[in-house]
């Protein structure tokens, strides 16, 4: 479960302050869907940040799985973000000289899993993401867009994360495989009950979750149920 | 993160980018190979030098005329140019317990002539029956001055190795005459090859009785050396007071300013030995000094990776890498580097010292400390120049890196 009261962050450059959140209060329980849209500047990105623990609120507070992480140290948030979040980028950020399967292993290694433990849960990951294992030995960049951001994407789950944060995760690839994306992560959600937080500036791809929080100028301005629910059911056809 | 995940991300790494590494490897390794080099050619040299000089003689020591300063060395002495040293002195010297032999000398140089008419010009030394025993020398050929010829003034010569080749080639000198200095002499005998000797060549010598020299060559009755053969070693020191006040006595000078030296074979190593060591120690800096650029290269590199690599340490720390984690890793390609540089580099290193020892015919000894040394050194010189491209990889700011172009 994911809370967040009263977040604020104010970035100070020389002595102009910029809020960039103001005052963001929202709470995500298990297993949901959540698209968190809004236009570039709005604040999603550093909202995002902050869900990612990859930075910290200069006001209010965030809480993941009941901790609260908004006063940790560098070092602390990169051990959270080891154990309870997976990310997806719009520009997938693999190793280019690593096999898909290693680039999966690589939050295991961070998180001292042991050689053997590793594979297993890599190839668990892969499966689940609905990735050919004929492709598991190749080089990250032999592949295409569609299938890179999947082996992106077992990287998030192969941790068995509390939260898996996609960030703009088909704003580099077409509509076709954009949609590929987007249904391995509606079969994540209602397969596996996982958590996922979608960010993105598009209408069209904020639909495919269950609830969409809207953000304008660092604040919420709806956060409602998604009545218009786009769902793909193509059979992962490549 | 385990060892084995570090060593696969350093080869990983490196071999992506196989002719920059190759280049930077190639810093560390004229580094190291040249300081291996310089010091194997040093630590020859110096050793060959010990040998030689212990293969003068065994404890002795050496009386010279005038003053050798302490730390200017016997070179710059101007031995041989004072006249304080007489043959009396010689009979005091004898008395001193513990002498076992004596060995006045008087050494010249000459045009010396054979009868075929080949010439050459060397040392000509007068001695005594004891320079034998004194100086370790020993006759290949025929015999050395007897107590007859020194008293009789003989005009008798034994040639050094050297001499006997340059005047008369292969065929026999025994019995042969040959012209020092205008006047006749009959070989006698020529000595065992000994060497060089650093400074003074035994080989390239003609020994004449000391009587001879002094009366008909020289024309002088002052001898450029005494030296002395002790009994044993530890009497060395106890003999060296003992001569030196018997010297002082008979020549009425003051103790604190005398008109002599006495040099143990100590002395003399340790005057040459600074010398070497000097020397080691100049080549060996100005090797460290490449072994520094080296290093820069290692720096240069490294900064350039993390720089090519920021979005990947960006993507590192989001799943989870810790500063600990990242730093590691780029120290560990740091190390890799010079490591591999430092191996190929004692190869290098030694490569070299064989081929000057075989090539230039200079003595060279590679010890394990050296090649410690330069595989320590190379360590760390990897951590030194990695260490700051490590700490800038791990203090990026994982969103900051996430974001670069």
């Amino acid at each position: 479960m994911i809370e967040c009261q009263n977040i604020a962050k104010i970035y100070k450059d020389a002595d102009v302050e910029t809020a960039a959140l103001k005052n963001i209060s929202f709470k995500i329980n298990d297993g949901e869907f959540v698209a968190i849209m809004g236009p570039s500047g709005s604040g999603k990105s550093t909202l995002m940040h902050i869900l990612g623990c990859l930075d910290i609120s200069t006001r209010g507070k965030y809480f993941l799985d009941g901790h609260d992480v908004s006063t940790l140290s560098d070092d602390e948030l990169a051990d959270v973000r080891m154990r309870k979040i997976g990310f997806v980028f719009q520009s997938f950020n693999l190793l280019p000289r690593a096999t898909v399967l290693r680039n999966v292993m690589l939050p295991l290694v961070y998180a001292g899993i042991k050689k053997e433990e590793r594979e297993k849960l890599a190839t668990e990951a892969l499966t689940a993401s609905a990735f050919p294992e004929k492709f598991w030995n190749h080089y990250s960049n032999q592949l295409s867009g569609g299938m890179t951001q999947r082996v992106a994407i077992a990287r998030a789950l192969v941790n068995n994360p509390t939260l898996v944060l996609a960030d703009e995760p088909t704003g580099n690839l077409d509509t076709k495989t954009g949609e590929m994306v987007l249904d391995t992560f509606q079969r994540l959600h209602s397969e596996q009950g996982r958590t996922i937080v979608l960010i993105t500036h598009e209408p069209y791809v904020a639909e495919h979750a269950e609830r969409i929080i809207n953000i304008r100028d660092g604040e919420i301005v709806t956060d409602d149920k998604n009545h218009h629910r786009r769902l793909i059911n193509n059979n992962n056809a490549l | 993160m385990i060892l084995s995940d570090i060593f696969q991300e350093t080869y990983t790494a490196l071999s992506s980018n196989k002719a920059r590494s190759g280049l930077t490897i190639l810093g560390i390794v004229i580094g190291i190979g040249s300081v291996i080099a310089m010091v194997s050619i040093g630590q020859g040299a110096s050793g060959q030098i010990q040998s030689s000089i212990e293969g003068l003689g065994s404890n002795l020591l050496t009386v010279l005329p005038g003053v050798v300063q302490p730390g200017r060395g016997i070179v710059s002495s101007g031995r041989g140019s004072a006249q304080t040293l007489k043959n009396e002195d010689v009979d005091i010297l004898k008395q001193i317990t513990g002498v076992a032999y004596i060995s006045p000398e008087l050494q010249r140089r000459f045009q010396i002539t054979s009868t075929g008419g080949n010439n050459t010009n060397s040392t000509i030394i007068g001695v005594n029956t004891e320079y034998q025993q004194v100086r370790n020398v020993s006759v290949e050929q025929g015999s050395f001055i007897a107590e007859n010829q020194l008293r009789g003034m003989g005009r008798v010569a034994v040639l050094g190795p050297t001499v006997a080749k340059d005047l008369f080639a292969d065929s026999d000198p025994i019995g042969k005459t040959i012209r020092i200095n205008k006047v006749n002499f009959k070989v006698i005998g020529v000595l065992a090859s000994k060497g060089s000797g650093g400074f003074f060549n035994p080989d390239d010598t003609v020994f004449v009785p000391l009587t001879t020299m002094q009366k008909i060559l020289a024309g002088a009755d002052f001898l450029s050396t005494i030296a002395i053969s002790v009994q044993e070693k530890n009497l060395m020191p106890q003999v060296q007071d003992d001569a030196a006040a018997a010297l002082v006595a008979k020549h009425r000078v003051d103790p604190q300013a005398p008109d002599f030296s006495i040099l143990s074979q100590a002395d003399i190593l340790g005057a040459l030995t600074q010398v070497t060591d000097t020397f080691t120690i100049f080549l060996a800096s100005v090797a460290g000094i490449s072994l520094i650029v080296g290093g820069i290269g290692i720096m240069n590199m490294m900064l350039t990776t993390v720089t090519e690599r920021t979005r990947e340490i960006g993507l590192r720390k989001a799943i989870g890498a810790k500063k600990k984690d990242i730093s590691m890793q780029f120290l560990a390609e740091a190390v890799m580097l010079t490591f591999l540089g430092g191996v190929v580099g004692v190869l290098l290193g030694w490569i070299i010292s064989f081929a000057v020892s075989i090539l230039a015919g200079i003595a060279t000894s590679i010890s394990i400390s050296s090649i410690l040394l330069a595989f320590g050194v190379s360590a760390a010189i990897g951590i030194i120049f990695g260490y700051y491209p490590a700490r800038r990889a791990a203090s990026l700011n994982p969103i900051e890196a996430l974001r670069y172009e």
